[in-house]
């Protein structure tokens, strides 16, 4: 298929909290991910950096800023920013400049160093700021809006605590097996259980917590990687960056309301759902032929709700998925198989790109303990904040 | 001294609305294809298919509406957010309130007195007004949701 990338490098710095700066951790992942290629960093024409922030804009500028960490040499630069979809829009700009033939090789990184706690907006008075407002109006903190989707789970779908606490149980039994994790230890269903409650119902373990991180991916043409004699690299062939389309009738962070539904119905289907339905269609594939997937657990229910809108099973049947234990390693199809948000936190600008990392590993067989037997397909879902899409298929 | 009453935000809320309901929230609504917008949006529609040339007009939304979902905030939280960190957290609690004649989910804390253990999704609730927090000047007054006829 002449619209695929070739994936030829996969790199990270471990997670946790490390104490240095993010241009450390990107540039750690970088070389990683360049040795993994077996190319240097003169080989690469287009750098791409997914921008880390403070406070709702972008803080550093983190192509160049990754740039001159390896050493000026001339490389294309870009930058994005896009929340927690950062990291697909990095690789959709790589991507994109590979098939208009504007660069051979590109290198795509992102990576960051968070604060301890709630991520919280910048100091001042910025009622213009949807984000500043929500905290000044509301005190409502990212794990708040986690709870009110559980919640809602529980009162429509009939999810229990438990549910919830078992998508911790299974992402920490993975994440055990997987060196670049922040928390390699097995947790039990009690354990969560007699975890303090954050926000009703959701108890510390449920919720992801923020992490240094970095992670970088080598793309290249399907022509390079071939004359480097790499007959069958694993293929990027879709990334989704979709919007939502109005009316948007599910609330979201930052938001403080949905859209009114008096002018237009809101479409079938949530804006999820959407990101995974646009990169199905670009991919040519569908849910039935994934070997694996890689969501964004923000929250052990949000995973929930995310099996649903990748089309693993109908809306609702979330938990059944995970109580049948189909999601974990050794399942019918395996969720979050690096051990998810729960096991490395969020390093926003990073994290999408770890995911594809994950992918690439399983894709080409050696995720070691972690290995899905004969993985052929895998998608990434994850979704920033007001209104970014991301989602990458890759196969082998 | 007397504290100046003063909206959090301004323009998102009236204590005294114009058909003598007492205290809204109010949002805007497209003249031209009657989108209704809260928070506020005065400079222009965003209905994509809106086939333009209106006017956004003030208008208080529906006071009351049903528990769309419902937490609390256990940790204190960070700034803008104005709390005394010399006092125990009590914590807050958040609703999404459904309205339906607008055909939008709404987030706002509960009055006092109003916990997670009062509430379900469903419950029927009215907006009141409410104090965010004072400061030696000011009472930053707020919206508030509660249980009509009380807690549940």
């Amino acid at each position: 298929m002449s619209a695929e990338v070739a994936v030829l490098g996969a790199g990270m710095h471990p997670w946790g909290k490390w104490g240095r700066s993010f241009v450390e951790y990107g540039r750690t992942a970088a070389r990683a991910a360049l040795a993994d290629a077996g190319l240097g960093w003169a080989d690469v024409g287009s750098i791409v950096g997914a921008d880390t922030v403070r406070s709702g804009y972008p803080g550093y500028v983190a192509g160049a800023t990754f740039a001159r960490a390896l050493g000026w040499q001339g490389a294309r630069v870009t930058s994005v920013y896009a929340a927690c979809a950062s990291g697909a829009q990095a690789i959709g700009a790589a991507r994109a400049q590979i098939l208009a033939g504007l660069a051979d090789v590109v290198l795509v990184v992102g990576a960051d160093a968070a604060p301890k706690g709630f991520f919280a907006p910048a100091g001042g008075e910025r009622p213009d700021d949807p984000d500043w407002l929500r905290f000044r109006v509301l005190g409502a903190t990212n794990p708040a809006y986690f709870a009110l989707y559980a919640r809602r789970r529980m009162a429509v779908h009939g999810d229990t605590l438990e549910d919830f606490a078992q998508v911790k149980v299974k992402n920490a039994a993975a994440g055990r097996l997987n060196p670049h994790a922040r928390y390699r230890k097995a947790v039990t269903a009690d354990e969560v259980a007699a975890s303090a409650v954050v926000a009703d119902p959701l108890r510390l373990l449920d919720i992801c917590a923020t992490s240094d991180g970095g992670a970088a991916l080598v793309l290249t043409s399907m022509d390079f990687a071939r004359s480097r004699g790499v007959a069958d690299p694993v293929r990027i062939r879709a990334v989704s960056t979709v919007t939502p389309t109005y009316p948007r009738t599910v609330l979201d962070l930052p938001d403080i309301a949905t859209d009114s539904t008096t002018a237009a119905d809101a479409a079938a289907g949530s804006f999820r759902s959407s990101i995974a339905r646009a990169a199905y269609e670009e991919a040519g594939l569908g849910p039935q032929d994934l070997s694996l997937a890689e969501v964004y657990d923000l929250s052990t229910a949000l995973e929930l709700e995310w099996y649903e809108d990748i089309g693993l099973c109908a809306e609702g049947e979330g938990a059944k998925l995970v109580r049948e234990g189909a999601t974990a390693l050794g399942g019918r199809i395996p969720v979050n198989t690096s051990g998810g948000l729960a096991s490395f936190g969020e390093a926003v600008p990073a994290q999408a790109i770890a995911q594809v990392c994950e992918l690439t590993w399983q894709l080409r067989g050696t995720a070691g303990e972690r290995q899905v037997p004969g993985a052929r397909a895998g998608i990434t879902a994850n979704q920033g904040l007001f209104g970014h899409g991301s989602a990458v298929v890759a196969v082998r | 001294m007397a504290r100046t009453r003063t909206p959090v935000v301004s323009g998102w809320f009236t204590e005294n609305a114009p058909d003598g309901g007492g205290f809204r929230l109010l949002g805007t609504r497209c003249s031209a294809c009657t989108a209704v917008f809260f928070p506020r949006e005065d400079a222009y529609c965003r209905n994509p298919r809106c086939p333009g040339g209106g006017e956004l007009a003030e208008v208080p939304l529906s006071p009351r509406g049903r528990v769309w979902s419902y937490t609390d905030g256990r940790y204190r939280p960070p700034a803008p957010y104005v709390s005394d960190p010399a006092e125990p957290w009590e914590p807050y609690t958040l609703l999404a309130v459904e309205l339906e004649a607008e055909g939008m989910v709404v987030l706002g804390q509960a009055a006092p007195g109003t916990g997670v253990a009062d509430l379900a999704v469903g419950t029927e609730v009215e907006v009141v007004g409410g104090v965010l927090n004072e400061d030696a000047e000011t009472t930053w007054v707020t919206w508030q949701f509660k249980p009509v006829g009380g807690a549940a």
